[in-house]
């Protein structure tokens, strides 16, 4: 018997644990071999060159894996287990909203009648689902204080193009061209971005010493050009803009309009209404405030709300109950609309479980809902600013903004404490934003997180805290218990490579 | 400590201006980078564009945020560093030196109304205690 180490005793094709690294899906490819076999086909067919012009037709076959079912189900199983997710532990991602997502949601979203239909269907077929949208509609423009919203924006995103294009028809059809938007610079990085794209000039306004919008600054660039203004209320600070009616009417004096970013809605919903702030059009992240697995790249659900004078411009077609026929349907005679965002009408599964979740908590649930978010944050926030203080003193809303500066002496940085909390077995909060805040920990531990989760939770920052101060290179190393440690962000942005080249 | 040296003028929104043989040549300081962290990316205007003093004249990305870049004068760009644009990372190692960003042909004024080395090691030195 000859001497082996322990590494080589790995026998060919035996599974290692869970941790360790395995191929990629094109490393375990096979030629020939398939996870699905399509029947022969019993008909004659046309031949594909008369079928498919040539210059679409490709000369060689993409170099997609080609494994057999039982490859592709482990392949993902065994990706699967190395994510971190809701439903394995606490995910305190600042301005995510990664909530616990009851699975009364899922269960509705999966029932065959909402499941199983064909976005091509006649409205005739699919009355039940029509329906839902139309009280989703109505529940979400009552909570909003809005009156008519649109479903097809796929995310928080499209839904902020789709409500400037909205704020540029409006001023437009009214003969007025405006150039620019105005964005705190404490706004979230997609509100620029989109005010970019719909063909305006974004212009920023600073932060005052309380973290909020300086009134006086604002209403210094205000003037006849400024076709609106973009709010994230409470802001991605935690704060509450408590000047938004002052900023409202200042913004309505010089013909702009009001944009809600509905990111932080989970803290105020079922409290206080955007409409009733003076906010003219609203978008919401029903993947966020209204039950959603979310943060894997979606599907989302963005939906977009607004007050009566812009209901004419909502993208094209929009659903209508008919009082004679008792049938809902799409009305598609809509002059004035700034035109489809989306195919058919958004992703119709994140709304049926918008609505479950909706129906299931009701309104006096959906309060409780923000008023536990603003709780448990407070809470987390006194229990680690000791080591981890907040910027702006009093007290906030369902997130804040915890600074990690106080390590900096010991050269241990935010990103050395967001590595060392997966160690420690937490999913590490949003680091380095907003921009106003140096070394900036963002934390939002959500509503569902329980007192034992969040004291756990803090006493691994406090830990933290105290390691940075005895043993700096513990947090310069963590990772440590994942199978990939630190990549290098830098060199992978430089460096790009999003394609798989071969062996 | 930082580096601030005294042959050039700077912008409180953290450029550096030098004079070059009647050309003002614009960068961002090494308390940019370092805020910054690690640059992965630069984007630079062609050569011909205008710029305005206080207005974009570029922007730097690093793996934490996208920057815009003032112009600290106004002018025309008459050359850009295509260097920097291919290998970012010299922003990083040397931000006074080989990571110049773009090269202006002033309108009118020099660089004398920027800041100068003392007054803005005053700034960073208030930014970096303010915090």
């Amino acid at each position: 018997m000859s001497e082996q180490s322990e590494g080589s005793l790995q026998p060919s094709g035996g599974t290692r644990q869970l941790g360790a690294d395995f191929p990629l899906i094109f490393e375990e490819s096979r030629p020939g071999r398939r996870a699905w076999s399509l029947p022969d086909v019993k008909v004659d067919a046309p031949p594909l060159e008369e079928l498919i012009p040539s210059n679409l037709r490709r000369a060689t076959p993409p170099g997609l894996p080609q494994v057999s079912e039982r490859d592709l189900v482990r392949h993902y199983t065994r990706m699967s287990q190395r994510n971190w997710a809701i439903d394995v532990g606490a995910y305190p991602l600042g301005s995510c909203t990664m909530k616990y997502n009851p699975k009364v949601a899922e269960e509705a979203a999966g029932l065959p009648g909402f499941s199983s239909i064909h976005p091509m269907a006649d409205d005739e077929l699919v009355q039940g689902a029509l329906e839902l949208l139309g009280l989703l509609q109505r529940a979400l423009c009552e909570a909003t204080g809005m009156a008519a919203l649109t479903f097809q924006p796929a995310a928080g995103a499209q839904g902020e193009l789709t409500g400037l294009l909205i704020m540029r028809a409006w001023h437009r059809s009214k003969g007025d061209v405006r150039k620019r938007v105005i964005i705190p610079d404490s706004a979230h990085g997609t509100n620029p971005a989109s005010v970019t794209l719909a063909g305006y000039e974004a212009q920023e306004v600073r932060s005052d010493d309380r973290g909020l919008v300086d009134v006086d600054a604002l209403k210094a660039v205000l003037d006849d050009d400024v076709a609106g203004l973009m709010l994230t209320n409470p802001n991605t600070l935690g704060l509450f803009e408590r000047d938004i009616q002052e900023i409202a009417a200042a913004v309505h004096e010089v013909g702009g309009l009001l944009y809600y970013d509905g990111a932080n809605f989970n803290s105020i919903v079922g409290i206080v209404r955007p409409g009733d702030m003076g906010f003219d059009i609203v978008h919401l992240n029903l993947h966020k405030t209204f039950a959603t697995p979310h943060g894997g790249g979606g599907p989302g659900s963005g939906p977009l709300a607004v007050s009566q004078r812009l209901e004419p411009f909502l993208p094209a077609p929009v659903l209508e109950f008919d009082e004679g026929s008792e049938r809902w349907g799409w009305q598609h005679d809509r002059p004035d609309s700034i035109g489809r965002i989306h195919s058919f009408h958004g992703n119709f599964g994140i709304n049926v479980r918008a609505y479950a979740y909706l129906r299931s908590l009701g309104p006096e649930g959906l309060r409780r809902v923000a008023e536990l978010a603003v709780l448990n944050a407070n809470y987390l926030k006194t229990l680690i600013e000791g080591s981890f203080p907040t910027k702006y003193p009093g007290s906030c809303m369902h997130e804040f903004v915890a600074s990690a500066t106080a390590l900096k002496k010991h050269g241990v940085r935010a990103m050395d404490v967001a590595k060392r909390l997966i160690d420690l077995g937490y999913h590490p909060p949003t680091v380095y934003f907003p921009l106003v805040v140096e070394e900036a920990l963002m934390v939002e531990p959500t509503e569902t997180e329980s007192k034992e989760t969040i004291d756990g939770f803090a006493a691994a920052l406090n830990q933290i805290a105290e390691e940075a101060q005895a043993d700096p290179a513990l947090l310069h190393e963590a990772p440590t218990t994942t199978p990939v440690r630190r990549p290098d962000e830098a060199r992978a942005a430089r460096r790009l490579k999003v394609r798989w080249s071969g062996p | 400590m930082v580096q601030v040296p005294n042959d050039r003028r700077y912008t409180s929104e953290h450029e550096w201006a030098k004079e070059d043989d009647g050309r003002i040549l614009v960068g961002i300081t090494e308390f940019a980078q370092d805020q910054l962290g690690d640059i992965v990316f630069v984007g630079l205007p062609d050569p011909g564009a205008e710029v305005k003093a206080g207005e974009p004249v570029g922007e730097v990305e690093s793996t934490k945020s996208v920057s815009d870049v003032y112009s600290p004068v106004s002018g025309r760009v008459v050359d850009k560093n295509t260097e920097v644009e291919q290998t970012p990372e010299l922003v990083n190692s040397d931000p006074y030196g080989r990571g110049w960003l773009v090269r202006i042909e002033p309108a009118d004024e020099g660089i004398e109304q920027l800041m100068t080395a003392d007054a803005y090691s005053g700034l960073i030195g208030f930014e970096q205690e303010g915090h």
